[in-house]
């Protein structure tokens, strides 16, 4: 890909003295250094953007070397807490469904970097690394993910329930396609406060079949409202090929009326050009749809092999190629921000980092059986309920 | 006070200048500013304010008032005179006057005023943000609805008929009733989702459908039935005021309902039971329509000779087991009148808790006469077979007080 290479001499000014030496070994800086934390860089994106309806945004995306290691940061520990999950499951801590989202990180990582804690992001029910993006900590999602009182939804709502408000992330939802409306709800009142922030409402390509996509397409477009469609479309809907579901696998053609532009979602910077001219879009124009891209390496969830409707040969393919942690890698190599080994350091302190967050998790209590009757309504009526035996567990509705 | 009935296209199942008696209203003059919640028992509960006791009378309607006695207190009591949806709209209009948050939605809420007028004219003094007009499509603009209240908007969803919202059930259920749960508290869903159900005047079936009986599993939410002008109103308020989602029931024969309500402003208790006539042999507890229904088989019971009391339950979902149970503990015979199907009704589960807690204080099974569980045919006479009539109610109560 193309680089942009006029920033050279920012990058080795302390070490003039070696300025002649051609050898990479010597000249990097540190990754911790803070000297060069806002080195402008310019990346450009594998693929150019494809828009309907809309001029695409250029492939040139403004960056720093900070962002670029943050993200390389970022999505290698949403990696490792997917792969720890599936760990987790199979020694039966996670129970029920677990939908993992590597593969995908891109996504996440590209949009929280466009956009701001107050834009408002909805999302189904592979939302653990859109909750880390959003400012969760990973003892949250783990607590969650096994249950206990110190996740994020106090171990009642689980793996398809991440929620977070302070940080506008809204879920976190098990009904494929019902996150849409709400996402246009919140759309509506931001559009009511007149808050200048948009929402990001997400689904897959097996939620844009849904009506109420398009219902809810309708009114966004109707009432202007700020809401932004993002299809993550890793081209199964569970076991359903795009092809076999949708009779226009071009979903970001499908708003018709509505515009559309097609990401590379592998591509972080392409994500993050993306949301970022979505939002400018909607903020002025109303609703857009970002179709992005993306493929996820696990199957729909734990309890699917992933293998039975596509050929290994096909994920194996997609990670040699187009995995987006190793396209971060190799553009931090490539403008000799950091080095291999450095590299393998930040990923040995995420695993340590999961670690002990898992071991966190691990020791922290389930939820009192009181909390049962907690958090039904928001006002107590003092009402009497009980468990199934009416003996056992019992409470008062508060 | 006199509330008078007007049926809608005066079909002959009721006459339709039929005299009742609501008689359950205690009033509390207010000074300027403060709230009042009323109790079904008379006990006015200050809501804010506990120091402005002063100038209070209590305005207690007689048992069994004669027209006399009725018109007395109307020339005492003054107040305005509105039908039932005017009502809804006086409480809607002062709850978005009162908080900048309250918006409605719904088809043909803002520039036609709403199918029964009770958005009309809203639209104009709003703007069309806030009184706005969706498309046909109750999946999404009640999910549209669900997510601004998350964010902190209260709405006020309204479907244009009960039944259509069957077409919203998963937002109702997924996502307004259990959010709050499900996101350890972080969400409220303040939304007051309202519409007329009910048996109406040979709407058809699927016009005439009761869906209290498959709202009310789902945790998390409220259910109120309004039924006359007075509590339309404080309910409304009430609703919107709520933290919970609330499900407001209203029916589409009780529209024009006309009764005198009070000038000051008033909020009732979303969970109290409603008083509508004390007495001592048996419980008739009823909601919405048939409470007129019941009512009217009253005034031939008490020509008998028999004296019941009527308990407009009001709240749905939780039930008022105070009221009711200590009613249950007055009576010891217990009579459920309700517009629902007798398949998981209302009634059902309102048997099955006052079964479970007052079993002791019965003499005699609860008899529940609900509709039939049939859809509800065109043919008018066929129509009022499906629903409960009064003399079906006069039977039951003979035979229970055997």
């Amino acid at each position: 890909m193309a680089l942009s290479t006029s920033f050279r001499s920012n990058l080795i000014k302390p070490l003039t003295a070696l300025t002649a030496l051609s050898s990479t070994q010597h000249l990097r800086r540190p990754f911790s250094s803070s000297v060069d934390d806002s080195t402008a860089l310019t990346i450009e994106t594998s693929v150019p953007f494809v828009g309907h309806k809309c001029e695409p945004p250029s492939r040139n995306v403004e960056t720093t070397s900070k962002e670029l290691l943050g993200f390389f940061h970022d999505m290698a520990l949403m990696r490792r807490m997917e792969i720890a999950s599936d760990s987790l499951y199979k020694s039966k801590l996670i129970r029920g469904f677990c939908h993992l989202y590597d593969g995908q990180e891109a996504v996440a990582v590209g949009m929280e970097a466009a956009i701001t804690k107050k834009d408002c992001i909805i999302t189904a029910y592979r939302d653990h690394c859109i909750y880390l993006g959003r400012g969760g900590t990973l003892v949250e999602c783990f607590s969650e993910l096994m249950g206990r009182q110190a996740g994020c939804s106090k171990g009642k709502g689980g793996s398809m329930h991440f929620y977070k408000k302070d940080s506008g992330f809204y879920g976190g939802h098990g009904i494929v396609g019902a996150q849409v409306p709400l996402g246009c709800g919140l759309a509506f009142a931001q559009k009511y406060s007149k808050d200048e922030t948009v929402t990001f409402a997400m689904y897959g390509d097996g939620a844009a079949n849904q009506g109420q996509l398009f219902e809810a397409l309708n009114m966004a477009a109707l009432l202007d409202l700020p809401a932004i469609f993002v299809c993550e479309n890793n081209h199964y809907g569970m076991g359903t090929a795009e092809w076999r579901a949708a009779k226009s696998p071009s979903y970001y053609k499908r708003g018709d009326y509505v515009p559309g532009l097609k990401v590379d979602g592998m591509d972080a910077f392409a994500v993050k050009q993306a949301c970022r001219f979505a939002k400018e879009h909607a903020l002025k124009n109303g609703p857009i749809i970002l179709e992005m891209d993306t493929y996820r390496y696990h199957g729909h969830s734990m309890s699917d092999p992933g293998s039975t409707y596509r050929t290994r040969d096909e994920i194996s393919g997609v990670r040699q190629e187009r995995d987006p942690i190793e396209r971060i890698r190799k553009l931090i190599l490539s403008h000799e921000l950091s080095t291999e080994a450095e590299l393998k350091n930040i990923e040995k302190k995420i695993r340590s980092e999961v670690d002990d967050a898992i071991a966190q998790a691990k020791e922290s209590s389930m939820p009192d059986p009181s909390e049962l009757f907690t958090n039904v309504y928001v006002k107590g009526f003092g009402i009497e309920v009980a468990g199934a035996d009416r003996k056992e567990v019992r409470g008062v509705l508060p | 006070m006199a509330a008078i009935f007007q049926g809608i296209g005066a079909a002959a199942a009721l006459p339709s200048t039929e005299k009742f008696h609501s008689q359950s209203r205690r009033f509390v003059s207010a000074r300027k500013g403060s709230l009042f919640v009323v109790r079904s028992d008379g006990r006015p509960s200050l809501g804010s304010s506990p120091r402005s006791r002063g100038a209070q009378h209590l305005i207690t309607n007689a048992v069994a008032a004669k027209a006399d006695a009725s018109a007395t207190s109307t020339a005492s009591k003054p107040g305005h005179e509105l039908l039932l949806f005017e009502a809804l709209r006086e409480g809607l209009e002062e709850e978005m006057d009162r908080d900048p948050r309250v918006c409605v939605m719904g088809e043909d809420v803002g520039h036609y005023g709403g199918s029964y007028k009770v958005t009309k004219g809203l639209a104009t003094k709003y703007g069309d943000l806030r009184v706005l007009d969706t498309p046909i499509a109750e999946n999404s603009f009640t999910g549209m609805g669900i997510g601004a209240a998350m964010t902190g908007l209260r709405p006020i969803i309204e479907g244009m008929n009960m039944g259509f919202l069957l077409l919203a059930f998963n937002q109702i259920s997924n996502n307004c009733g259990m959010l709050h749960y499900t996101s350890g508290g972080q969400f409220k869903i303040p939304v007051v989702i309202r519409g007329p159900g009910g048996v109406g005047r040979q709407l058809g079936a699927e016009h005439s459908q009761r869906l209290e009986s498959y709202f009310q599993s789902i945790p998390g939410i409220q259910m109120v039935a309004c039924s006359t002008p007075y509590n339309a109103k404080g309910l409304m308020k009430a609703a919107i005021r709520s933290e919970n989602p609330v499900i407001l029931f209203e029916h589409v024969l009780l529209y024009n309902l006309k009764e005198r309500i009070p000038d000051e402003e008033y909020v009732l208790s979303l969970e109290e039971a409603e008083m509508v006539r004390p007495g001592e042999h048996v419980t008739i507890l009823t909601y919405s329509r048939m409470r007129y229904h019941v009512m009217q088989a009253a005034k031939t019971l008490v020509n008998k000779g028999y004296d019941p009391e009527v308990i407009d339950i009001r709240s749905l979902k939780p039930f008022d087991l105070y009221t009711i149970g200590n009613s249950v503990k007055k009576t010891h015979r217990v009579l459920i009148v309700e517009e629902c199907m007798r398949t998981g009704g209302i009634g059902a589960s309102l048997t099955a808790a006052i079964t479970e807690n007052f079993i002791d204080y019965l003499d005699a099974p609860i008899v529940c006469l609900s509709s039939q569980d049939v859809p509800t045919p065109y043919a008018g006479t066929l129509e009022e077979w499906t629903v409960v009539q009064p003399a079906q109610i006069v039977t039951a109560v003979e035979q229970l007080c055997q």
